[in-house]
């Protein structure tokens, strides 16, 4: 086995058995990057320096004999909205270009402090808005699976990373489908949090009122340990809920005996692609055979999810996106008149189409006479949609449907047609409305190329999930495999 | 269409963007195309329906009335494109 | 033609907490620029806002004090408009639920006791500052950014300058009295906007003109003479004024229309996402009710009762609550509350006027005050000699017993001493005694006047009066 082959938690047995230490763990991962770093385009900025300092110290804490956090030593990714003090943060914009916080995301603090080693910030769409990556300033990360297809997005970066074995997990920020979607393109597990699990301060807001923090892992058991290292109660964000710690990997192999699994016929229906319905249902028979009952339930009013989403989350990105005008931090456009000018002439080269598309978009549903039609009603079909879960979680323990409409598509594929790429977040985005858990797991490859299961959960029920989808993962092995990228780091252990 | 180009010109200068003449019928097309899908929401009834501005039903976070040392303006100023006399400087605001 | 002025008032009052509304930056005032600053205040991306309770108690406070009703639920509304003094291109504030609404202040006016109404209080954020150089550029300060601020409209009820004077006194008064804000309009911790219009008995009516630049409460007053005017010359003219918002230029006293901007602000109020409701419960309102200091009307009510001092003193008094607290504390040592408050009127003030400063800054306190009234109420020294003294003592600050004794200022009080002086002055002016027995009954004056010389005022006059008369009648 390669040694960047190895799951997190694999990595972290080796090191507290002393098999390697965090500095060799973490030269391996730079001699992967070194090798395939030029054909995945994973990376925005590499932290080596640090990095190698924060391995450093591990290692002479494991010599003095301390005990460590599970992800001490462990080379990770940060998805390059999520602030780190002294390093740049660009949000795959030029308009952060230049942008070096002067603080911590709270995340990131509490991943330094778990003794993380950060090698990287990655690649992402502008501001978190796409689902391909292809909306990066910088440039275009590529599917390990198949450099020609995207990696998913926004956070492509971090998938992309861990999937080709540069870092051993990750984190990524999901507002419609944001860690899930490329989850499912590049075999990984990824997870998305209740809402107010995880802190958001120092995530650079989207929308706030959908945003959540979560990890990529190449299996269940390496999610559930880093959730457990990321969530919790933060003074500094208001909506963050105080709940004791939990540990998320108690009751992970305890089977789905008894479980009730509901299938939501809409989730199933035109948009997505049979083989991936085929695939999603062949888990469900998965699911049975191990004794879980799965049921077909409706959920009607997710067709009307996607519009939600597009004017909840462009509203609230068109006033958090406000604040970039070149006045205090980032990029200001070098000729203007007048401050007012400053502002437009910056904001209009500063931002790519995607972003000016969505905050266009969002200005028009706030603005004086179409707030009732738009935002407003928004509200109140996001109440429905919640209403419509919360239901079925009373007979149900959680909820299974594809997580994508497709595999992996092209680079260029469905760049052109904005519409035709929101379809991609589908079935992802009624769960970030309604604020509700769900992750994605690898259930099978079509043509080679990953094929993603989501599950979702009852408000802080992230521990059914992550049962259900270890017992998935144990049972098939789907997650077991590995993107064929040859290339460096090719020690083995 | 479901929006003109008057309509983004306004929009446009409401958040402060310009566009190019060249670039503004195809992004009125393509803006136009998403309101025309999220304009299916017309058809929704949510009569009694109260709107739902959090996932969550927390209530009531504050913080008590503590001030903390503030951060070193060195820090405040590191990122700004331009500065002068420990400020922020940007074009002569007119009043 | 009748005309009417319709005067609406919009109020901004820095609040005095400890720390900034969402950040933990200190809220005092001063300071180097941008030293009172973090991610949060100046909007850096990912930074999130957390409530200050206090601010929010404090603005309950004012609601109460207002006679307000408090909301049961409450919640943070984003105003989003572009401006380099707003970090994050929002303000946090209330728009459709605001903390307190629908309450009142009274005021005296010539027909009495008047209600204007308050429309309604409501929590926001303050914004930075700007400094504009010669070579065409500004520099923003941050310092008071985020820095709570409560805003407070009323209905248009006032029907003049004296009336928003008025309005504005007795805010001021109470704000300061429940200490939620210094309200001093020259550091901007009180700010003051105007809306009026005039309407006739014909049933016309003017544009609503917003006044703003009004840097003090006689510059509100002369621009709403002014504005006034202005309508009631358009209207005359048949014409109407427009709705606008117009600056108040101090130096050459009349109002100028600002430039008018391209589009009206549609500042497309969202509920804050990044911040919770609130639920404000009657228990925890009845105790910050409990919680407040006694406001000016109640105290002056209960001065005019418990002290039986005049209703115009009573009210001069309060105005100040240092003030309040000097005369209770010196009523309360010295034990003569009309005294007191005699002397509080014209020394008193008369001195704080001319040092045009507040009872705090005066170089004596409430007890050594008192101790002066206590010499009067003895007899030690006459009414008019403690004037004296009183002035001795507010210009070098030493106490009452060591200007008496030291410029020998004891009161004359012995009998003989007294009669002695009163039979020289009488053996020296017989014309007067004369002139007594003639019925010209003001000689005795004229004698008491040449007594009080002699002793050079030290004497006793209301016992050289009596003597004299009593000599006279003999």
């Amino acid at each position: 086995m390669k040694i960047h082959d190895l799951t997190a938690h694999e990595a972290g047995d080796r090191l507290r058995e002393r098999e390697l230490s965090s500095v060799e763990l973490t030269e391996e991962s730079y001699k992967r990057i070194e090798a395939v770093e030029g054909r995945v385009e994973a990376f925005i900025t590499l932290t080596k320096e640090q990095a190698m300092l924060q391995a450093s110290a591990f290692d002479q804490a494991m010599k003095r004999g301390e005990n460590l956090p599970d992800l001490a030593g462990i080379p990770m990714a940060l998805k390059d909205n999520m602030c780190t003090d002294g390093i740049l943060t660009t949000c795959g914009s030029r308009m952060l270009g230049n942008f070096v916080p002067p603080y911590d995301a709270t995340v990131t603090r509490m991943l330094k402090e778990s003794g993380a080693v950060i090698v990287g910030k990655t690649n992402m769409d502008e501001f978190a808005m796409g689902s391909s990556t292809e909306n990066s300033a910088f440039k275009i990360t590529k599917n390990p699976w198949d450099t020609e297809r995207v990696p998913g997005g926004s956070s492509g970066g971090s998938a992309a990373a861990v999937a080709a074995g540069e870092a051993f997990y990750s984190l990524g920020s999901d507002t419609g489908g944001s860690i899930r979607q490329p989850a499912a393109f590049t075999g990984l597990v990824g997870m998305k949090p209740t809402y107010g699990r995880v802190s958001r301060y120092g995530l650079v807001a989207f929308a706030s009122s959908l945003d959540q923090i979560g990890p990529f892992g190449k299996d269940v058991e390496d999610c559930a340990m880093v959730m457990g290292a990321i969530s919790g109660h933060d003074s500094k964000d208001s909506t963050s809920v105080n709940r004791p710690a939990e540990d998320f990997t108690k009751g992970m192999k305890d089977g789905v005996k008894g479980m009730r699994i509901g299938i939501p016929k809409e989730f199933f229906g035109e948009g997505i692609s049979e083989e991936v319905k085929a695939m999603v249902l062949e888990g469900a028979k998965l699911y049975e055979s191990m004794g879980a009952v799965c049921e077909e339930i409706s959920l009607p009013s997710a067709k009307h999810a996607l519009s939600v989403y597009y004017i909840l989350a462009t509203s609230e990105c068109s006033s958090n996106l406000a604040r970039f005008d070149g006045a205090r931090f980032g990029y200001r456009a070098p000729n203007y008149q007048g401050f007012k000018d400053m502002f437009i002439k910056t904001r209009s080269a500063g931002f790519g189409e995607e972003v000016k598309r969505r905050i266009m978009l969002g200005t028009y549903s706030l603005s004086s006479g179409y707030y009732d039609a738009y935002y407003n009603k928004g509200l109140k079909v996001r109440t429905l949609i919640k209403r419509e879960f919360e239901k079925a979680f009373e007979k149900y323990d959680f909820i299974l449907t594809p997580t994508a409409p497709s595999v992996a598509f092209q680079i260029g594929e469905k760049s052109d047609d904005p519409l035709e790429m929101y379809m991609s977040d589908i079935c992802t985005v009624p769960v970030n409305i309604a604020g509700v858990p769900a992750l994605s797991i690898p259930c099978g490859f079509k043509d080679g190329l990953p094929v993603g299961m989501q599950l979702i959960g009852k408000f802080f029920d992230e521990a059914t999930l992550l049962r259900a989808a270890y017992s998935f993962e144990q049972a098939s092995g789907v997650h077991r495999q590995r993107a064929q990228l040859a290339g460096g780091g090719e020690n083995e252990i | 269409m479901a929006i003109s180009v008057k309509d983004v010109e306004h929009v446009a200068k409401l958040a402060h963007l310009e566009f190019e003449e060249k670039e503004k019928i195809g992004f009125t097309e393509k803006l136009g195309a998403v309101i025309g899908y999220i304009d299916k929401l017309n058809e929704v009834d949510v009569e009694g329906v109260e709107p739902t501005n959090h996932a969550l039903e927390i209530k009531n976070v504050f913080r008590e009335d503590v001030s903390e040392p503030s951060m070193d303006r060195d820090k405040i100023l590191q990122n700004a494109p331009a500065k002068r006399s420990g400020c922020f400087e940007v074009p002569r605001m007119v009043d | 033609m009748k005309y009417r002025t319709l005067v609406g008032l919009e109020i901004h009052a820095e609040l005095l907490t400890e720390s900034k509304m969402f950040c933990t930056c200190s809220a005092a005032f001063g300071g180097d620029v941008n030293t009172h600053c973090c991610p949060i205040c100046i909007g850096l991306p990912g930074t999130l806002p957390v409530i200050n309770k206090r601010a929010i108690e404090f603005a309950i406070m004012a609601g109460l004090s207002a006679n307000c009703k408090i909301a049961g639920k409450s919640k943070m509304d984003r105003k989003n408009y572009f401006y380099p003094d707003l970090p994050k291109a929002f303000q946090i504030s209330q728009y459709d639920m605001p903390l307190c609404t629908d309450g009142y202040l009274e005021i005296e006016t010539e027909s009495g006791t008047k209600k204007i109404g308050i429309e309604r209080i409501h929590m926001e954020e303050d914004t930075g500052k700007s400094l504009h150089t010669e070579d065409g550029s500004s520099l923003l300060n941050y310092n008071r950014c985020g820095v709570p601020l409560i805003e407070i409209v009323s209905r248009p009820d006032m029907a003049g300058a004296d009336e928003a004077t008025a309005f504005l006194d007795k805010l001021k008064g109470i704000l300061e009295y429940i200490e939620v804000s210094d309200v001093k309009m020259e550091q901007g911790s009180l700010r003051c906007d105007v809306n009026v219009n005039v309407v006739t008995d014909d049933g016309r009516k003017t544009e609503i003109a917003e006044l703003k630049n009004l840097n003090s409460f006689k510059a509100a007053a002369k621009a709403i003479e002014y504005e006034t005017k202005r309508h009631i010359k358009a209207l005359e003219a048949g014409e109407n004024t427009l709705k606008e918002t117009r600056r108040w230029d101090d130096a050459k006293s009349v109002t100028v229309s600002m430039r008018s901007k391209e589009y009206a602000h549609d500042y497309r109020y969202f509920p804050e996402p990044d911040l919770v409701e609130m639920e404000i419960s009657g228990e925890w309102i009845e105790r910050i009710r409990k919680e407040l200091p006694e406001l000016p009307q109640a105290k002056k009510d209960r001065f005019m009762k418990t002290y039986e001092i005049p209703e115009y003193d009573a009210g001069v008094i309060v105005s100040s609550k240092s003030l309040a607290a000097f005369y209770e504390e010196a009523v309360k040592l010295s034990g003569d509350a009309k005294l007191a408050s005699n002397f509080m009127m014209t020394e008193i003030l008369r001195r704080l006027k001319d040092m045009d400063s507040d009872i705090s800054n005066m170089p004596f306190g409430a007890s050594d005050f008192a101790d002066l009234l206590k010499f009067v109420i003895s007899g030690t020294v006459s009414n008019n000699m403690a004037k004296k003294v009183f002035r001795e003592m507010a210009e070098t600050g030493k106490k009452a017993e060591k200007i008496i004794e030291e410029k020998g200022m004891k009161q004359i009080t012995d009998e003989s001493a007294i009669e002695e002086i009163v039979d020289r002055v009488i053996s020296e002016n017989p014309q007067s005694v004369e002139d007594y027995r003639n019925g010209k009954d003001r000689a005795v004056g004229f004698l008491v006047g040449q007594a009080m010389k002699a002793s050079k005022g030290k004497a006793a006059p209301q016992t050289v009066n009596r003597m004299v008369r009593e000599k006279l009648d003999k």
